[in-house]
């Protein structure tokens, strides 16, 4: 599979604070983000999934002093999103995320697509309603509430929920699409929709997501990278990281050997 | 299971039943203590004064005449008194817990003004009284007016105000935050489409509660010197010539309620006690009217939100 790379991680150390000479959360990570493709984080609990994807749009910088080391470059802008001189809200505005818990704002669900539009000053509402419109389409959620855009999305179930987030994700059209664990929080048939959702999404837009569920990403990704106390142990194709593991840890840890 | 007896287990069981049944009478007991004493404090004072309550007491000035002595300027007073305060606490002390809340760095520092805004919140109010008179009435040069009354009671009521506008915001789970930053937003649009509006019911029934406190504090104002006796009102805000509008108001002297009151109740004659009784009536039912308010909002927004 010959893929445009979308993303690159070089060389990425990370800590959560500034001063701190131990051991770093990513260890030297490096990793290429294809383009329109899915690429799994896989690991054991602790292993650093969840810190490399947050540091993608600068998600740690909310929370004090954190040390970044080593450069994330968008391609092919060449922007390189960990830079002390750019701002996190510049990255944010081009990278979209979506949270373990569905996190809609509990207003209504016109209102949480409309949202990233509206703080980049969009006020053309002829725009914002088509951009709604077609980021819930996209998410697969039009058909069940294009007669109720006025409703609260708190009356939305799990599976709806995470779908609006998405469709959240998707209307500020973001370069890269991060999820964390997008269905840890959902039901079995939920789950499989989403699934589905991310297989369609991957043709217009390039996702990062972690996940705990190893079905999943064999499932759902095109690439996985499997990590381990910090480090990146392994990276390839899903179907040869999944049937023939180079490393020794990568095997154990997907046939279950531990984790 | 333990080695025990089935009888000794009937008994253990019989006696721990006896428990529960004791301490649920002893709790309804102490219940209806408290609440007997309540409602005798507000029957005394019903019976006394509820006949003195007609329209006239509401709208004569203080008199020497029991009989003709009402509490139009003390109403009044107290109420230009609560817009002032809520007018400078409000503001204030919303920004201050937002700011402590959402902007502010979590450290020893921001650690320290908690603990003291807690500190401050348990401060007698006559304390406050003694500074506003050196501060406000000496130093500011405002003299006894509606204006010192409003900022002294604006500064006694503002740590209840931050207090419950930090706990209204910390309701709010953290997802939320990350789901606005992650899309973009800056604090300030995060604070005001979400923060705010998602604690607006629980600093609004802060906010009641903390007014409806300033309404019947009486010893700070007295040390600023409210008047007892006073037969006018505050001069207009609006009036037909120009520039229309004034704020002399604030500049005027002023009595209010619970000082009225007080002011009865020192007298020796037992036809000014029915006039405080009355007055008492009048204040419990203007404080009970805004704790009525604060229930209300904090029942329709508590219901409006999900997480």
């Amino acid at each position: 599979m010959v893929k445009n790379i979308k993303a690159e991680v070089k060389n990425l150390t990370f800590s959560y604070d500034k001063a701190s000479t131990g051991r770093p959360v990513l260890n030297s990570v490096s990793l290429p983000v294809h383009e329109k493709s899915v690429t799994a984080l896989i690991g054991p609990s602790g292993c650093g999934k969840t810190t490399l994807l947050r540091c993608f749009n600068r998600m740690h910088d909310l929370y004090g002093s954190v040390k970044y080391e080593g450069k994330i470059i968008l391609q092919p802008s060449g922007f390189d999103i960990l830079s002390n001189e750019v701002d996190p809200l510049e990255v944010r505005m081009k990278v979209g995320m979506v949270f373990q818990k569905p996190n809609p704002f509990p207003k209504t669900i016109y209102e949480n697509v409309a949202y990233g539009l509206k703080i980049r000053g969009i006020k053309k509402k002829s725009y914002i309603d088509d951009k709604v419109e077609d980021s819930l389409k996209k998410a697969g959620l039009w058909k069940e509430v294009s007669d109720r855009l006025k409703a609260s999305a708190s009356a939305l179930s799990g599976g709806q929920q995470q779908r609006l987030c998405i469709a959240r994700a998707l209307a500020t059209e973001p370069e890269l699409l991060l999820l964390d664990e997008p269905t840890s929080a959902l039901d079995p048939i939920s789950t499989a929709h989403i699934e589905e959702l991310v297989g369609e999404l991957k043709k217009t837009v390039t996702i990062l997501m972690v996940t705990h569920n190893l079905h999943q990403a064999g499932r759902a990704s095109d690439f996985t990278a499997f990590m381990y106390l910090g480090d990146l142990i392994e990276f390839g194709e899903s179907s040869q990281v999944f049937t023939n593991p180079k490393e020794e840890k990568t095997e154990n840890y997907i046939t279950g050997r531990f984790g | 299971m333990v080695d025990q007896s089935q009888a000794r287990l009937m008994k253990q069981i019989k006696f721990l039943k006896a428990q529960d049944v004791v301490f649920w009478f002893v709790g309804l007991f102490v219940l209806a203590g408290a609440f007997l004493i309540l409602f005798a404090l507000i029957y005394d004072m019903a019976q006394t004064g509820i006949p003195r309550i007609n329209q006239e007491f509401f709208f004569n000035f203080p008199s020497r005449f029991a009989g003709k002595a009402g509490i139009y300027a003390a109403w009044v007073g107290s109420l230009c008194v609560v817009l002032v305060t809520a007018l400078l606490a409000i503001p204030l002390g919303v920004a201050t817990g937002v700011y402590l809340e959402e902007y502010a760095p979590k450290g020893w520092f921001s650690r320290l003004i908690e603990l003291n805004i807690l500190n401050l919140a348990g401060v007698p109010s006559i304390i406050y009284g003694i500074m506003a008179l050196s501060l406000f009435v000496y130093q500011f040069g405002l003299k006894q007016s509606i204006l010192t009354a409003g900022m002294t009671l604006g500064l006694l009521i503002l740590p209840i105000i931050i207090v419950t506008t930090r706990e209204a915001i910390r309701t709010i789970p953290n997802h939320i935050r990350e789901a606005s930053y992650a899309l973009g937003a800056t604090k300030w649009q995060t604070v005001s489409s979400h923060i705010i509006p998602y604690s607006f019911g629980g600093i609004m029934t802060g906010v009641v509660i903390a007014l409806s406190r300033a309404i019947g504090e009486t010893a700070p104002l007295l040390t600023v010197g409210a008047v007892a006796f006073i037969a006018f009102l505050p001069t207009a805000p609006v009036m037909a010539t120009a520039p229309y509008v004034s704020a002399q108001w604030l500049m005027d002297p002023y009595t209010v309620m619970p000082i009225q009151m007080f002011n009865w109740i020192s007298r020796p004659q037992e036809e000014f006690h029915v006039n405080a009784a009355a007055a008492g009536i009048v204040l419990l039912s203007m404080t009970l009217v805004l704790n009525a308010l604060a229930i209300f909002i904090r029942y329709r927004f508590r219901k409006k939100y999900k997480w």
